[in-house]
């Protein structure tokens, strides 16, 4: 594997001038926000400033402990919060300029799902991802089922279809809610923690097939995450947040700084670069 | 996959049209009085061919004027409460929100009252009374229902419960006090049932406007029945979806309390209707809004005709409010929901 993705890696570095010259597809420039608890008190905590970019095709982590700041990013990025000041563009647009169905055909969020009050079909709530196209009171046509149909092997859920979505187990649940997210057909896809209930297969599977959707299919995903060994096999360019701060922004090589993380993450911890030039983070023994 | 279409909405709802239909005739024909079916054909059949001089008079009576209006005001009600639950439960995203549990049928219930006491012959003002009635309430009950900013299922159904016990103290004490004024019963404001009489003149008209302004509410509902099956799956994906949630939470939620303070004001607080059929319909028909609202408005009126024939039969020639066979009925189904979320 470690070949393949030395591979990859290269191929990404090699095209780095010719992505950059066109508009990136996600700018986030000088974005900070603050939470207060009421109009007149001192802000509770506050994020930013953060800056980076993402192209198409790219994978970014954001990485943070918690309490860093990194859900109040995604929720900036998703158009859910507009930031005190700087600017968030998804294709030159403002996130918080686009109509909330326009802006659900170029964004799509998987966050962890919420309980469900009544059962639901798997191809049901992939459906789901269609809402967007079309008027408010709708009924599914035969191309809407099509991408939905799509979408599901996509994500190699094919096989669910027909299962109510309360009988799966956590991945499977994952990969539907991956699934309904790409039958929104966005361009940038956003992913809170997406790998927080898996087990370590389940864990390398998700972040294989979102590589493979960005270098396919041409997504830009964004993940946050904290799985920092993960994030540097797989991703193209790290954010790393600390306090609400936008530490550090760059490859994985470039950020997995032994200091920096030890700082951030507070604990002993070593990188060392493997040879496919990607960092690996091992926690320091006490002897 | 097979997605929902409009053709099989209306299939299903012809289905249930023909249940109503049947129901509606055994509902004609029994009681004290009993009439054929064929005695209900002719009769039609004379009225429609303006023949009337022909129908005898006692007939006449029994059915156009007793039995008649009351299968009408039965499927107003019914319709009206059913939708307005299946609304609260979308609303409130909880299983178990139904008008009556709530207290909302009783803040209804109030301002019918108050609306009677103060200015009794004002047309419409006991609906807009009971609405308003309605809507405070279910504000109230909303807000006392949060806990840490979040809705919270338990405390949202003890603080309806709580508020439902305390404004039939209220109505009881005014019922009381208010002596004089023509307020009807207890059991009608507490309990419901379909006694009341249209006015005897303009019964049609007064029946065209209960009934147009149950379509509009209920037409208001059915518009955002994409957006309540995507809240109904998550409010927050629901936003990213592109729903605009407050402005559906709004248009349910005026909507739901004009449909129970339409249904209280003229038939009292006719309990677990609201619970009852919403959730039957979806044991039958899936939890697709779209669909479920129109079932829950022909399975409503279904399940009160058919209720009140029962109440007006079992003990006669006495007869029991309609709201005690809901409740018969609906508690058991009410405690069952809850046992199997607790599970």
């Amino acid at each position: 594997m470690s070949a393949g993705t030395g591979g990859r890696a290269s191929v990404a570095s090699a095209s780095v001038p010719f992505d950059a010259a066109p508009k990136p597809r996600l700018k986030v420039e000088q974005v900070s926000y603050a939470y207060a608890a009421s109009d007149r008190s001192a802000p509770k905590f506050t994020l930013g400033p953060v800056t980076f970019e993402a192209q198409q095709r790219e994978i970014v982590a954001i990485l943070g402990p918690n309490a860093s700041g990194k859900s109040t990013l995604m929720k900036i990025l998703a158009g859910m919060l507009r930031p005190l000041s700087g600017r968030v563009e998804v294709d030159g647009t403002e996130v918080g300029d686009f109509e909330p169905r326009t802006r659900a055909r170029r964004i799509a969020l998987v966050q962890q799902e919420s309980e469900l009050l009544f059962p639901l079909r798997v191809w049901e709530y992939v459906l789901q991802g269609r809402y967007p196209y079309g008027r408010r009171l709708r009924f599914e046509s035969a191309e809407d089922c099509l991408l939905a149909g799509n979408a599901l092997a996509q994500v190699g859920a094919d096989a669910l279809r027909d299962r109510w979505m309360d009988h799966l187990s956590g991945g499977e649940k994952q990969c539907t809610i991956l699934a309904r997210a790409l039958a929104q057909q966005p361009s940038l896809l956003l992913l809170d923690e997406p790998t927080q209930h898996l087990d370590i297969g389940g864990k390398v599977e998700l972040l294989r097939r979102l590589r493979k959707l960005a270098d396919d299919s041409r997504y830009t995903v964004i993940v946050v995450t904290h799985e920092l060994n993960l994030a540097a096999e797989f991703s193209d360019r790290v954010v790393l947040l600390h306090k609400g701060k936008g530490l550090r922004t760059g490859s994985p090589a470039e950020v997995y700084q032994r200091e920096v993380l030890e700082e951030v993450f507070e604990a002993p911890l070593e990188v060392e670069i493997r040879r496919s030039g990607r960092p690996r983070v091992i926690l320091k023994s006490s002897q | 996959m097979r997605p929902l279409t409009p053709r099989r909405i209306t299939g299903i709802c012809a289905l249930l049209f023909a249940v109503l239909f049947v129901v509606m005739v055994i509902s004609l024909r029994t009681g004290a009085y009993p009439i054929s079916v064929r005695d209900i054909v002719m009769t039609l059949f004379r009225e429609v061919i303006g023949r009337t001089d022909e129908v005898p008079a006692e007939f006449k009576l029994v059915v156009f004027g007793l039995r008649l209006p009351r299968i009408a005001l039965g499927i107003l009600v019914g319709a009206a409460l059913s939708v307005a639950g299946a609304g609260f439960q979308a609303l409130l995203r909880n299983p178990l929100a139904d008008p009556y549990v709530l207290g909302v049928s009783s803040g209804a219930a109030l301002g019918a009252i108050l609306s009677l006491a103060f200015s009794p012959h004002l047309l419409g003002v006991i609906q807009l009374s009971a609405f308003m009635g309605a809507a405070a309430t279910i504000a109230i009950v909303y807000f006392l229902g949060r806990r840490g900013g979040q809705l919270d299922s338990g405390t949202l159904l003890l603080a309806g419960i709580i508020t439902a016990s305390f404004l039939s103290a209220i109505i009881m004490f005014l019922l009381t006090t208010l002596s004089g004024h023509e307020l009807r019963g207890m059991a009608f404001w507490l309990m419901g049932d379909l006694t009341t009489a249209p006015p005897t003149e303009h019964v049609l008209w007064w029946f065209e406007s209960l009934f147009t302004i149950f379509l509009i509410a209920a037409g208001a509902i059915y518009t955002t029945a994409s957006d309540l099956n995507l809240i109904l799956t998550g409010e927050q994906e629901a936003r990213h979806l592109g729903v605009n949630v407050h402005r559906v939470k709004l248009v349910v939620y005026v909507a739901a309390s004009v449909l129970t303070g339409l249904a209280v004001s003229v038939s009292g607080a006719i309990g677990y209707v609201g619970l009852l059929v919403p959730h039957l319909m979806r044991m039958m028909f899936g939890t697709d809004y779209r669909l479920l609202i129109p079932t829950s408005a022909i399975g409503g009126a279904i399940i009160i005709v058919a209720a009140d024939t029962l109440a007006r039969t079992v003990v006669a020639p006495t007869e029991l409010p309609v709201g005690a066979m809901t409740a018969l009925a609906g508690a058991p189904v009410f405690i069952y929901l809850m046992r199997r979320r607790v599970r």
